[in-house]
């Protein structure tokens, strides 16, 4: 109780205009600015090693492991941030036991367990299934039973089973592309279909967040390929490379078409909320939103993408280029979800005033957290790429 | 405080809870969610109060209604609300509305101690308070949002939260328009004015009615003829709050402005 009087009193202070008493504690931080952050680089990744077996775009093939690794680390991570910022964490079972079928974040486990277990963690498998088993053929000691283990003790690798494992991960990769607009287009649907709230509300969510959400994948592939490869003492593959570059490029056009139109629709409608939602784009968010998200995070990278596309660099600089821009384009995204998630909470219901957001540092709900989830799926992925490497020459010495 | 409340979960509850997740995950009991609402109004009374034979609602008269603040002091004692000024089940809005259209809204400590006198330079053209509270709608978004169920609606139309299933992951405050819901401090579960349903089933007023000077609240039934709600609804021009949402309030105001929302 102290501690609750202790943080919010000083927020009395920050409020403009009239808000709502109760609304002086802003319910959702930092830990759920995380979560479709997290979601989202789970569906791009996904959707990225998906082009190599749907459309057969054989350019992206050295990433594709690590995409399907990339988006199993992060799943994993997905659900912490929700469970943390729970009232009562311990009785988060309800949500199986007991959903409400009207509620959409009831829905939340099930689209989870299925994308884990029906998508992910099938395809990791049929992907691997040959390279664990040559594995283990030529192994001793504990990376054999590992390997054993994981290939559930199949031994299979005549032509007929191989030909089966492959036609299993296109099958699975077809409901996977679905599965994953599912997942994250699911999170936007738990803002957009907030009708109280009309910075949320907007049957454009879910589409805006799929789009950001590929953006967010493919650049953190990019970034993770490109840290990587090097520390293997490996070549970048540059035409690997600039078809990654060239996909985020169209799908950010697509993305910032999107939000453009989101933007004048509002501006357009003009409702009851716009002069509020306006108070707040240019003042409490003008920073995060139109300096990071718009400047930083969208306009920049594309534009010096575009600038390598236009003009012969030398792979060097192209690659520097291309790391720049990966990486804006990460902190572009996050702001995104941040701007969503708490831009939505600060302007007050009454569309009267504003009020602020103040993080904790300590504390289930506090920056410290959020840093070690946003962490934890690289040390994750780190584990993975031990146990399951996933590139191309482990592939053929199996 | 958190720590508390952690350590209140005996090991053996912890297990059980453990094992049903796993059961849950197997064979999701879509029927419970359903049930609780009507297992709660049952157990409450022993069969001495019968839901199904009320439609509650209230009405509040803007014209009557002199900003003294009891009834958010009441209710605060009435129903354990912590006294700071972040928690409100009911709170009352002051409006003063300027010659310019500047429209200055106020709710010091949600009122609960009243306001203070005004010492405006300028010319008010208008000035009133507004009482808010739970509107107990009737097509409740906070209800259509709670992931477990916690939140639901009785068969007389109060809208009530189970503590016990309440998982506080707060989606019920973003989705009420209104502002009515904060989450407790000590018990981490959603909270709301329940219409005092503790006193209306032993055929009590809600707090907030009974102590108010002017009888700016009128509670009562929807559905009875000589109910003085329904004698309310006839005398007056009604208006609920943010109508466009459809949210369908049961709580009616007299007199509003037009800019309360
Ligand atoms: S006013 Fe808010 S809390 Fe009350 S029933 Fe309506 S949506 Fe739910
Ligand atoms: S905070 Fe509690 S009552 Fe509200 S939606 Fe979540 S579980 Fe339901």
């Amino acid at each position: 109780m102290e501690e609750i009087i202790q943080h919010l009193a000083p927020l009395l202070k920050e409020i403009s205009g009239y808000i709502y008493p109760n609304e002086i504690e802003l319910h959702w931080g930092i830990l759920v600015v995380i979560y479709p952050y997290i979601t989202g680089l789970v569906a791009g990744a996904f959707i990225l090693a998906s082009l190599v077996k749907v459309f057969n775009v054989e350019e992206v093939q050295p990433t594709y492991r690590i995409s399907l690794l990339t988006a199993l680390a992060f799943l994993f991570v997905a659900p912490l941030p929700l469970l943390a910022h729970l009232g009562h964490p311990e009785k988060s079972y309800e949500i199986f036991l007991t959903p409400n079928t009207n509620s959409a974040m009831a829905m939340f486990g099930f689209v989870y367990a299925w994308y884990l277990m029906a998508v992910l963690l099938l395809e990791v498998w049929f992907d691997y299934r040959e390279s664990l088993i040559l594995w283990s053929q030529h192994e001793t000691g504990l990376r054999k039973w590992i390997h054993k283990i994981l290939s559930l003790f199949s031994t299979d690798i005549s032509e007929k089973a191989i030909k089966f494992d492959k036609k299993a991960v296109k099958i699975i990769t077809i409901i996977g592309i679905p599965s994953a607009f599912l997942l994250h287009g699911y999170v936007g649907f738990i803002f957009g279909s907030i009708k109280a709230n009309p910075w949320w509300s907007s049957v454009l969510m879910p589409i805006v967040f799929l789009f950001s959400a590929i953006v967010s994948g493919i650049a953190l592939i990019m970034i993770i390929y490109m840290v990587v490869t090097p520390l293997r003492g490996k070549e970048i593959d540059m035409r690997c490379l600039n078809k990654l570059a060239s996909y985020l490029f169209y799908i950010m056009i697509i993305d910032f078409s999107l939000e453009c139109l989101d933007f004048i629709h509002r501006i357009y409608e003009s409702e009851e909320s716009i002069k509020i939602l306006a108070q707040l784009v240019s003042g409490k968010l003008f920073v995060s939103l139109v300096v990071i998200q718009l400047l930083m995070g969208m306009i920049l990278p594309l534009g010096a993408i575009a600038i390598v596309k236009i003009f012969n660099l030398p792979d060097e600089l192209k690659k520097l280029i291309y790391f720049l821009a990966a990486l804006l384009v990460q902190v572009g995204i996050f702001t995104t979800r941040w701007n969503v998630v708490v831009g939505g909470q600060l302007f007050s219901k009454s569309f009267s005033g504003l009020t602020t957001y103040k993080m904790t540092f300590f504390g289930l709900e506090g920056l410290l957290m959020s840093i070690f989830l946003l962490l934890l799926p690289f040390l994750i992925l780190y584990i993975l790429f031990k146990i399951l490497p996933p590139w191309d020459e482990a592939r053929v010495t199996g | 405080m958190k720590k508390e409340q952690r350590k209140k979960l005996p090991r053996r509850d912890f297990l059980k809870n453990v094992l049903r997740s796993c059961a849950g995950l197997m064979l999701p009991g879509f029927l419970f969610a359903k049930e609780a609402g009507k297992k709660a109004a049952a157990l409450l009374l022993d069969g001495l109060y019968n839901p199904a034979e009320h439609s509650w609602g209230m009405g509040i008269d803007i014209n009557k209604c002199i900003g003294c603040g009891r009834c958010a002091d009441a209710c605060k004692k009435e129903n354990n609300v912590p006294n700071v000024p972040f928690f409100f089940r009911t709170w009352v809005e002051r409006y003063r509305v300027f010659e310019n259209g500047e429209t200055l809204i106020d709710s010091p400590n949600g009122a609960v101690n009243g306001f203070e006198n005004l010492t405006d330079e300028r010319t008010i053209i208008r000035s009133f308070f507004v009482p808010k509270l739970c509107n107990h709608c009737n097509n409740p978004p906070c209800v259509q949002v709670c992931p477990v169920g916690a939140t639901f609606q009785t068969v007389d139309g109060v809208v009530l939260v189970d503590a016990e299933y309440c998982i506080g992951c707060r989606y019920c405050i973003q989705a009420c328009p209104y502002g009515a819901r904060f989450l407790h401090p000590e018990t981490r579960t959603a909270e709301k004015c329940t219409f005092c349903y503790h006193r209306v089933v032993r055929g009590k007023l809600p707090a907030c009615v009974e102590v108010c000077p002017t009888q700016a609240r009128i509670f009562g039934e929807l559905k009875k003829k000589a109910s003085p709600l329904v004698r309310f609804m006839r005398m007056n021009k009604i208006r609920v709050l943010k109508p466009a949402l459809n949210t369908e309030p049961r709580v009616y105001y007299s007199n509003l402005d037009m800019e309360v929302r």
